[in-house]
Order: structure tokens, then C-alpha cells, then sequence
């Protein structure tokens, strides 16, 4: 279900066109769009009349080349590559809110829901035991993507997202015991490769994304190479 | 909802699925104290009736009522151990259970888990992952067990040694069981009531009412039907009546 987020990111590309086309905003346009497509998916799982992997497959590239189809035939003037692969220049003060706003909702929301969360995660029909209904988490978790989509897109770029979804979680895999301690260090790593990666970015003179997803990977790699040392050891 | 004495009422149970009956007309009750097997062939729509009993799934028609403020343990077939999350025993069993100190530790001595709690899960056997199961579905001392296949992952050895498990468990706390199971021969000695279900329940009753039944003998054969009688009579002449009985059915 790690491509999930993927999806979602691939259907934020509509919403910064609709966003733009009827005036609402960019961020508007992603949540209202993302927050659909999410629930279009789980609605169309539930039915399962496809599995989950090729639902995914199709669904998220058709999100993502109806978003470029909406945002070239209206002549909307964005930089798709900015939205792509991520532009740090192009976030002004407001988007800095709006991120505080999303990280703060975010938090609240896993924090919250978090033993549900993990229930859920490690199997449904015990979770349905125990009075969860599984639906209303996957709706949980659908929302906290799209907040997370929404504030991270410009500075990582729809095509990366997924990447800072999986990478730090990977790496803080390696080190950690519980699932508490997984979801911190992923945090840690993932606030140091986003720092770093800027600084590379500035230095190089390279896209935001793309360098935030090389540090963050090569600090992966590095775990495993960690591991292996203190295993030989 | 008017009260009931039973754990669990079921009565006219049906459901249909992709129009394909998959559950005809159950009437099932649980009470207490009770320990139920049901058996089936494949695709008989066991799972499904457990389902609709602890309420994951509203059956078609029919009506299923639960006594109030009923705990249920439900124990799964297996769960997907995900390598990607690191969890141990013991946060794993824990997780969103209230419960104290005591109670954890009188359920990890009476499933014998205690030099596994600080192990990860992703490192325990079949045998080990069934018991922590087990142990999770016990920690807040539920009035029914629910177990889906509980051994079936299990080599012949850990089924005896899960079954007696269940036994002891049963005999040892104030609770219901209500078991899939496919080996039968095995639950002989500790269940009561066996309950055989083709998508129709086809017979019921007693272990060796129900190894008589002339239904049970065509869905399972008559190996198993002996093989039932031999555990169930320890006595000579019972398994020659036994005999008798299935050369008339022939």
C-alpha cells in the first residue's frame, strides 16, 4: 500500500489545474481532488473487482496525464516541472502557513488514531474484532496523505513524494524496535535529509526534490552498510 | 433489543454473495460454557458464519443478536507479518488493549510465552506466532473464543500441543469457545457440540452422533467417521456397533 500515497500524489497534478482554472487556489484544488481520488480507490477496492496493485497502476496515471491534459489544453501558465520534481523558490510566506497548518493536523491526527492505525496495519479482521471499522481509518489515513501531498508538493514535487514516504521509513527500519520508535527517526531522517538536500540543492544548483531523495536514499544505504558492520562485529 | 440468555443468537441466517448462496438458512446458538467445532469442506462458508456472528459482516437475511456487553477473543487463521514494521510480543499483544500488569503477565505464564514477549515478531516460528495469538486474544478475558483454523499452519506435534492448550484453557477459565477446525480427531476429546456446515448446516450434535450421520459419512468418508469413533470409544464392542451402523448405510 506504499504506492497508495503515489497515487494520491499523481492526482494532485488535477487539483493545481482545477485549483487554478476556477480560481479557488492551488491548495484547495489538491485537497479537494486528492481527498476524491482517495476515496474513489477505496470505494473501487472494497468492490474488488481489480487488485489493488492494478487499480493503483491505472488509476494514478490516468490522474496524472488528465492533470497535464486540463493544465495545457486552458494554456494554464505553471511550470509543470516545478510541480514535478519539486521547486523550493516557489513557496512563498502563505505556503509556509499553510504548512505549519497541514504538519499540526498531521500530527494530531496520527497521534490520536495511532493504535488504531498500527491494528489496522497488521491485520483488519482483528482490528474489526475489536471494534475498529477499518473503513473509516483507510479514510483516516487517506486524508493524512493528502495534507501530507499537499504540503510537501512543491518543495519535493508529485513525482518524489512517494519517495519521502518509503525512504526515511526504510532506513529508521534498521534502527528502530517499535513502531513508535520507527515513526520518530523516520521524522529525524526525514527532517535532516530535507535540510541537507537544500543545502545541496543551493550548492549545486540543483532541484529541491531531487536532491532532498539523493541524501535521503544515500543516508538508507549508509543503515544497511551500519547494520552489516555491526553484524559482522 | 430484547434480552437474551444465550452469548450469541443466530436464527434464519443467510447470505448471498456474487448470487451465490453462501450461507442458507443458519440457526445457531451460543451459550455458555459451550464449545463448539464447526467443520466443512472448503468453501463451505465457515469463516463467513464466524464473521457474521462477531458482526464484521451483516448477512442478507436473517438476524443475529448479541448478549450485551459481550467480550469477544478472536483469534485469525494467520496475520501477515510485516517485515517493514519493527513490533514486539509484547507491544503487539498489547496494543489497544486496556489492561494491567496482572493480567498480562497471568496470560503470558498460562500460554507459556514468557521467554518470547521481548522477541520481535518477525522472528517467530508458526507455532510461536499461533500461541501470541493466542495470548492477544485472551489478554482482556473475553466470555467467547473465537478461533479460525487455529492449528492449521501447525506440524502434527504443535497441533497436539495447540489443542491441549485450548483444552486446558477451557476447562481451566469461565469461557465459550467456538472453533474452526478441520482436524476433527484431534478437538474430539474436548469439544461438545460439532456442527457441520456445508453452506446449510447438514448436522449437528454430539462428536459421535455427528461421525453417525449419514451426511457427515459422505462429506468426510468413512475413514474419518472410524477414525472419530476410535477416539471417541475406548470400549471394543462400541466401535463394532460403529461398523454395523456404517454397513447399513452401505
Amino acid at each position: 500500500m506504499s504506492y497508495y500515497g503515489e497515487s494520491i500524489a499523481h492526482s494532485s497534478l488535477l487539483g493545481v489545474g482545477l485549483g487554478i482554472l476556477l480560481g479557488t487556489g492551488i491548495n484547495f484544488g489538491i485537497i479537494v481532488v486528492c481527498l476524491l481520488f482517495g476515496i474513489l480507490f477505496l470505494w473501487l477496492q472494497q468492490s474488488k473487482i481489480l487488485s489493488t496493485d492494478t487499480l493503483l497502476g491505472v488509476l494514478a496515471h490516468l490522474a496524472l496525464s488528465i492533470g497535464i491534459i486540463v493544465i495545457s489544453l486552458n494554456r494554464i501558465k505553471i511550470d509543470i516541472h516545478a510541480f514535478l520534481f519539486g521547486d523550493i523558490l516557489t513557496v512563498s510566506s502563505n505556503d509556509l502557513w499553510m504548512m505549519y497548518l497541514g504538519v499540526i493536523l498531521v500530527i494530531f491526527l496520527v497521534t490520536f488514531n495511532w493504535s488504531s492505525l498500527l491494528l489496522v496495519t497488521i491485520d483488519e479482521d482483528l482490528a474489526r474484532a475489536e471494534g475498529i471499522n477499518p473503513i473509516y481509518i483507510n479514510l483516516l489515513l487517506t486524508t493524512i496523505l493528502t495534507i501530507v501531498v499537499a504540503v510537501s508538493l512543491q518543495i519535493i514535487g508529485l513525482l518524489l513524494i512517494t519517495a519521502m514516504l518509503i525512504i526515511p521509513a526504510a532506513t529508521s527500519r534498521r534502527l528502530a524496535n517499535s513502531p513508535e520508535q520507527m515513526a520518530l527517526i523516520a521524522t529525524l531522517i526525514g527532517i535532516f535529509s530535507v535540510i541537507l538536500g537544500i543545502f545541496l540543492s543551493v550548492e549545486i544548483d540543483a532541484p529541491s526534490g531531487p536532491s532532498i531523495v539523493v541524501v535521503s536514499a544515500t543516508l538508507f544505504f549508509l543503515s544497511y552498510l551500519f547494520n552489516f558492520l555491526i553484524k559482522k562485529d | 433489543m430484547k434480552t437474551i440468555n444465550a452469548l450469541i443468537s443466530a436464527s434464519n441466517v443467510s447470505v448471498i454473495k456474487h448470487h451465490k448462496s453462501i450461507l442458507k438458512n443458519i440457526d445457531i446458538q451460543i451459550n455458555k460454557n459451550d464449545f463448539i467445532t464447526i467443520i466443512g469442506p472448503n468453501g463451505a462458508g465457515k469463516t463467513m458464519l464466524l464473521k457474521c456472528l462477531m458482526g464484521f459482516y451483516k448477512p442478507n437475511f436473517g438476524e443475529i443478536q448479541k448478549k450485551n456487553k459481550l467480550k469477544i477473543g478472536y483469534m485469525p487463521q494467520s496475520i501477515n507479518v510485516i517485515n517493514t514494521m519493527p513490533m514486539t510480543v509484547k507491544n503487539f499483544i498489547t496494543v489497544r488493549k486496556k489492561y494491567d500488569d496482572i493480567s498480562f503477565k497471568q496470560v503470558v505464564s498460562e500460554i507459556d510465552i514468557r521467554q518470547l514477549v521481548d522477541k520481535q515478531l518477525s522472528v517467530l516460528s508458526g507455532g510461536e506466532m499461533q500461541r501470541v495469538l493466542l495470548a492477544r486474544s485472551l489478554l482482556n478475558n473475553p466470555d467467547l473464543l473465537v478461533l479460525d483454523e487455529p492449528a492449521q499452519n501447525l506440524d502434527i506435534s504443535g497441533q497436539l500441543s495447540f489443542y491441549k492448550l485450548i483444552q486446558e484453557i477451557y476447562s481451566k477459565r469461565d469461557i465459550s469457545i467456538l472453533m474452526v477446525s478441520h482436524d476433527l480427531h484431534l478437538v474430539m476429546v474436548s469439544t461438545k457440540k460439532v456442527l457441520c456446515l456445508s453452506n446449510h448446516i447438514c448436522c449437528s450434535g454430539k462428536p459421535q452422533q455427528v461421525a453417525q450421520d449419514p451426511e457427515f459419512i459422505s462429506m468426510f468418508g468413512e475413514d474419518m467417521a472410524n477414525m472419530m469413533a476410535v477416539y471417541q470409544h475406548t470400549n471394543h464392542t462400541s466401535q463394532i456397533d460403529n461398523h454395523l451402523i456404517d454397513g447399513e448405510i452401505k
